[in-house]
């Protein structure tokens, strides 16, 4: 089928300091066509995506656009070449009009007819179906006629190639449905979009093909209805279907003759819809899923990081009230965040003042550690996690990620909790270290420490956990101990869906 | 599908919201005023009094609003106005020539605003500490040229001081039976065409939108395409020149130069700006409102001393309450808003 | 980031504000080696005391340097300034008088009672504005602004409009010397509230709480830490400092003037912190280079005294340093700097035959 193509992108490659964050990746859109691009965290998509908007420059490859070579070193390059991007977060000024964000930044000239403006935008909106006006501020829209308006601008920008980069992560179902419907308009017209996405089911309903990346490599590109989810999921996450092996030695059986320590009932976030959970003493349990799930928001829920919408928290058979962190900390819990640069690490702190942070604030306010037992604590904790700073007074920022990652988990291990909460703490670290973090998870187990563990590596948690709660799209969609701890059933999980 | 039906009522945008309440707040204000006290302001001429005393205010709360909306702050603009008036002073009584004062007004004003926009734009430094030490400068300049007083003895500039715009029907008779019009300084005319000029270039110009999408959302504004840099730069100069332009008013005004001109001008500029519904955080603010919110300090002020409260400290401590009236309620309205919405 | 620090002899944030002391120094002591000289005078009450221009600057720099340590605890947790310490001082001094003049003399024990009560007055305001910060969330300046407005009047208010005189020989010697110590009063004030900080941190962990607050407030909250307390703390103990600096103030003249006492010594303030390497966005502080920062205002402006340059006129130098310092500092220049150190560096790398560094 000879369609015709829009956008070529040719042996791409593009290195970091120590990464190669694309190796030889191919990839090819056509015309009237919706593209997913998918793959996990380091994937790589984000990195090809910022070449094609001209963030990043790439070091080896080519790019062509109906067939010419291009060079895109500017996001101007960008636009000037019909590639327009439309990101997650709001990049338009919501102070503004619909109309003006439109406009803004190309206009003709130097006097603003708001009038004339408006109409054009009305015509623009109405012919994309977007119910909002020219003269309507921007910021009083919601996110998804935020996004839309976003898109209209980029339509009548005349652009060829639209990329929309995670745009339904805030959105409802009915806003989903018209943000499609929209898509559709447009392939109809012979746009070319790349859908970056971790919605399963979205891929399937509204896209024509899909590429997988994984570790920075080309798995594939399929034509949607050849590519089952299963195989799908296992492509992005996993080995494929003919590699299961289970590497057994874990405790499983043990913990749950434990008592449960934390159980929770219906509860519910402002970020999490209402779920059930309860781990027992000495138990690791998983939640798993694709980047998106509802993994993140859960945990949070349980560690009162989000707002708490409601339900009931039982600790060790008593009700307990945990609203924020604090609360959860005083009862033993203990969270590493999955962004660490965002929610863990203190940049201009040292690694000695990060590492005891936690601990400090347990303490209370008139019992500072003094400074020879936080430099014995750091000292201790460099030792154990194996941590590469130059010394325990360096800024915790100009570490390494994996080695600020150790920083973080040494700050939660020092509070001595009951039950730790680990999201992503493998993410960015190599994979000696790897290892070590999961030898470590399960002697904490043994030692009658309570974990959830969250990767984005299913072998991980299946080396780890005796108990696998499985998420799609925000909804618990299973939940697998004993034989089921494969990586086939929780492929099947993940990407079919029953409990 | 369609569901843009005729003319639907448009919620109003958070600018227009904020002002809205200054001057609904404003108008009571004045018409309780009037009813409760009576007296002086019951006459038009209270009103052009205030516009008179406060010509120079108006002008340097523009160009405040200006760089409020763009995000930054210019706390110089009281100093650069007292600079301005004592060069221009000096200047006329060595014998110069009143358009070439005008001139040198602007242009000190504008090297002013040329400087701060440069250090903060381009050398990426804090606008307070850049416009503080602008402040500084600007006010020991000040003394250097002259410790004492100066007083115009330009004659020229006597005769345009004494031009009055005068309102007959407008006036009041007065104690022993004359007719007193309504009388309005050539300074009002200036500042009125200040407000017009700088309203029309935030509502009507590129540079102008270009200020309210900075303010909002630097990063948009920059992914927009907009020059960042040069739009910061230039909301600096013209605040500077609009500081010039004020000083030259503020001169028509009071004929003398002074040290202590327009002392703690800036704060009441930016409590005007405040009060008439520009946020410091930027993207939000009309000069409309800025109008409003000096006439409202203004008459806070009237008030008080109508009112019998004589005591000078009492104009202050209702100015500062006012003003945390009007923090606390754009403060509320605004998380109210933005909060529902989502 | 860390390689500017690399460069500045691992003096890390001190580096400025002591290369300006410096500086200062130096350039006093070319153009005028007696400059320093310390002599021992007998003044009015006949007691032998410390005399010469560094006693002059360390002396009158007392108030700032108090304000100073408050505002640095303030702009390290709130991202911001508060401008509204000059007319707060003013507040705190009026009490004080209050009650040194509400009873027939004065003892020792009413002017303990009169700083308590200034401190409690300086510490509600204070609360006032931390409240406006911390739970409105209003950006400082703004907040600031109100009591900036309206402080001095409220001070004037206090003593009823007048400008009343306080005669003690206390007071006199709070503002002055102490019969026996050679060494200014306010000197040691001084001293004791930067040990009283000293041990504050010591024995709180306040010192960490405020840097991870105002360095990255989400991981903070998801540590445990309650901003707002954190930040309505700092403008407590800002509201102490206050008080302290009021009573200074009131103390040196002898009475109380609203309209002038410590007027604008909110932008030196903040211009101390700023020198003292303290980034005015929050996060790691230093209280010790506020201090720094302002015995460097002092010592410009008693430099400029010096030579002759009249009071009125001092403001124009001060704001042409200010700038050199900021632009010295600014990220661009830094940049610029960095950019043209590493070439260097590496030509010089060149000749070596080992090129890997």
């Amino acid at each position: 089928m000879k369609e015709d193509v829009l956008l070529t992108m040719r042996h791409i490659e593009k290195r970091f300091p120590g990464v190669l964050a694309l190796n030889d990746v191919d990839f090819t859109l056509r015309k009237g066509e919706i593209h997913a691009l998918m793959g996990e965290n380091g994937a790589g998509k984000s990195t090809l995506i910022k070449i094609l908007t001209g963030v990043y420059q790439m070091d080896g490859g080519e790019v062509t656009i109906e067939g010419t070579p291009i060079s895109i070193h500017s996001p101007q390059d960008a636009q000037n070449n019909g590639i327009s991007t439309v990101y997650q977060e709001i990049t338009l000024c919501p102070n503004l009009t619909v109309a003006e964000n439109m406009f803004i930044g190309r206009e003709d000239s130097a006097w603003i007819r708001h009038k004339d403006y408006e109409k054009r935008a009305d015509e623009i909106l109405e012919k994309l179906g977007i119910p909002t006006r020219g003269v309507t501020q921007l910021g009083r829209c919601s996110l998804a006629i935020q996004q839309m308006v976003a898109i209209a601008r980029a339509v009548d920008m005349k652009c060829k190639v639209l990329i929309l980069d995670e745009p339904t992560s805030s959105l409802d179902d009915k806003e989903v449905n018209m943000l499609f419907k929209l898509m559709r308009d447009l392939k109809a017209q012979g746009v070319g979009i790349i859908f970056v996405t971790h919605f399963l089911e979205q891929v399937y309903e509204v896209s024509d093909r899909i590429t997988v990346l994984r570790n920075g490599e080309l798995v594939g590109e399929y034509p949607v209805e050849q590519l089952p989810q299963v195989e799908l999921v296992a492509k992005m996450i996993g080995k494929s279907l003919d590699e299961l092996s289970n590497l057994g030695e874990k405790n499983e059986k043990a913990a749950e003759k434990n008592d449960v320590f934390y159980e929770a009932e219906s509860l519910s976030s402002s970020q999490a819809l209402p779920f059930n959970f309860k781990i027992h003493k000495g138990e690791v349990n998983g939640f798993t899923g694709l980047l998106g799930s509802g993994r993140s928001e859960s945990v949070r829920a349980i560690f009162g990081a989000d707002k708490i919408n409601g339900g009931t928290v039982k600790i060790k058979g008593e009700n307990v009230k945990i609203t924020r962190p604090i609360d959860a900390m005083k009862h033993g819990i203990g969270y590493l965040a999955e962004d660490r640069k965002r929610d863990g690490i203190i940049a201009e702190l040292s690694v000695r003042e990060n590492i005891i942070l936690a601990l400090q604030v347990m303490n209370g306010f008139f019992k500072p550690i003094s400074r020879s037992e936080s430099e014995a604590f750091a000292d201790e904790y460099i030792k154990v996690l194996n941590i590469k700073t130059a010394s325990r007074e360096t800024p915790v920022g100009s570490l390494s990620g994996g080695n600020q990652q150790k920083v973080i988990l040494a700050r939660w291990l020092l509070t001595h909790p009951d039950y730790l909460i680990l999201d992503e703490p493998t993410r960015g670290i190599d994979v000696g270290t790897k290892l070590e973090i999961q030898k470590l998870v399960l002697k904490l187990a043994e030692d009658g420490v309570s974990v959830t563990f969250i990767s984005s590596e299913v072998e991980e948690m299946l080396r780890t956990c005796s108990r696998l709660i499985v998420m799609r799209d925000r909804h618990v969609v299973g939940e697998l101990k004993g034989d089921d701890l494969n990586q086939a059933q929780v492929m099947k999980t993940i990407a079919g869906g029953e409990a | 599908m369609n569901n843009i039906v005729g003319k639907r009522r448009e919620p109003l945008s958070d600018t227009k919201l904020l002002m809205t309440i200054t001057i609904s707040i404003f108008v009571a204000m004045y018409l309780l005023a009037m009813a409760l006290l009576g007296g002086g302001f019951l006459h038009p001429q209270q009103i052009f009094d205030m516009l008179n005393d406060n010509a120079s205010l108006i002008i340097v709360s523009c160009g405040l609003t200006i760089v409020m909306i763009g995000g930054g702050i210019d706390i110089s603009v009281g100093a650069v106005t007292s600079l301005v008036v004592m060069s221009c002073v000096l200047y006329l009584n060595n014998g110069g020539n009143i358009f070439v004062a005008a001139l040198l007004a602007i242009g000190i004003g504008l090297a002013f605003g040329l400087v701060h926009g440069y250090l903060i734009s381009y050398l990426e430094i804090q606008p307070f500490i850049v416009t503080l030490a602008g402040m500084f400068f600007a006010r020991g300049m000040t003394t250097i040229l002259s410790v004492n007083p100066q007083k115009v003895t330009h004659e020229g500039f006597q005769s345009l001081r004494d031009v009055k715009i005068e309102i007959s029907w407008l006036g009041y008779t007065a104690k022993n039976g004359n007719l007193v019009p309504a009388r309005m300084e050539l300074g009002v005319v200036i500042a009125f065409v200040c407000l017009i000029a700088v309203f029309i270039l935030l509502k009507y110009l590129r540079l102008g939108r270009c200020f309210y999408a900075m303010g909002g959302n630097q990063q948009s504004a920059l992914m927009l395409g907009i020059n960042v840099k040069r739009t910061r730069f230039l909301s600096y100069l013209m605040s500077g020149c609009l500081s010039g332009i004020s000083g030259f008013v503020f001169m028509m005004h009071t004929g003398a130069g002074n040290a202590t001109n327009a002392a703690g001008m800036e704060m009441n500029a930016i409590a005007a700006a405040i009060i008439g519904g520009t946020l410091l955080t930027g993207g939000v603010g009309n000069v409309a409102g800025t109008f409003f919110g000096v006439l409202t300090l203004t008459t806070i002020k009237k008030i008080v001393v109508s009112s019998g409260l004589n005591d000078p400290w009492w104009q202050n401590i209702t100015t500062g309450g006012m003003l945390c009236f009007f923090i606390l309620l754009q403060s509320v309205v605004l998380s109210r808003r933005n909060g529902k919405k989502k | 980031m860390n390689t500017k620090k690399k460069f500045n002899l691992s003096l890390g944030q001190l580096t400025i504000p002591i290369i300006a002391i410096l500086i200062l120094v130096v350039f006093n002591l070319i153009r005028d080696p007696s400059f320093f000289s310390i002599g021992i005078t007998q003044n009015n009450d006949g007691n032998s005391v410390l005399s010469g221009n560094l006693i002059t600057v360390i002396n009158g720099a007392s108030e700032l340097a108090i304000l100073a340590m408050g505002m640095t605890l303030v702009t390290a947790a709130c991202g911001g300034q508060d401008i509204s310490v000059g007319a707060a001082a003013a507040i705190a001094g009026s009490a004080f008088v209050k009650i040194l003049k509400s009873g027939d003399s004065i003892s020792v024990g009413t002017v303990i009672l009169a700083f308590l009560f200034a401190c409690v007055v300086a510490m509600i305001f204070g609360a006032f504005n931390g409240t406006l910060v911390a739970v409105f969330k209003i950006q400082p300046m703004i907040a600031t602004l109100i009591l900036y407005t309206c402080g001095r009047s409220i001070a004037y208010w206090i003593n009823g409009g007048a400008t009343p005189t306080v005669q003690s020989s206390i007071i006199t010697a709070i503002g002055g010397f102490i019969p026996g110590i050679p060494v200014p009063t306010p000197v040691l004030i001084v001293v004791i509230v930067a040990i009283i900080f000293k041990l504050v941190f010591h024995f709180t962990s306040l010192e960490i709480l405020t840097q991870s607050v105002g360095i990255n407030g989400s991981a903070a909250r998801l540590n445990g830490i309650n901003s707002t307390f954190i930040k309505l703390l700092s403008f407590i103990i800002l509201g102490v400092c206050v008080a302290v600096a009021g009573c200074i103030g009131v103390s040196r003249l002898g009475l109380i003037n609203h309209e002038t006492l410590l007027i604008d010594i909110e932008m030196d303030t903040i211009l101390a912190v700023a020198i003292g390497g303290n980034n005015l966005g929050g996060g790691k502080f230093k209280i010790s280079g506020s201090i720094i920062g302002a015995y460097v205002i002092q010592m410009l402006t008693i430099t400029l005294y010096a030579m002759k340059v009249s009071s009125t006129d001092v403001k124009a130098y001060k704001a042409i340093v200010i700038i050199l310092l900021v632009v010295i500092g600014s990220p661009v220049v830094k940049a610029k700097f960095e950019k043209l150190m590493t070439k260097l560096r590496s030509g010089k790398a060149k000749e070596t035959v080992k090129g890997a560094e």
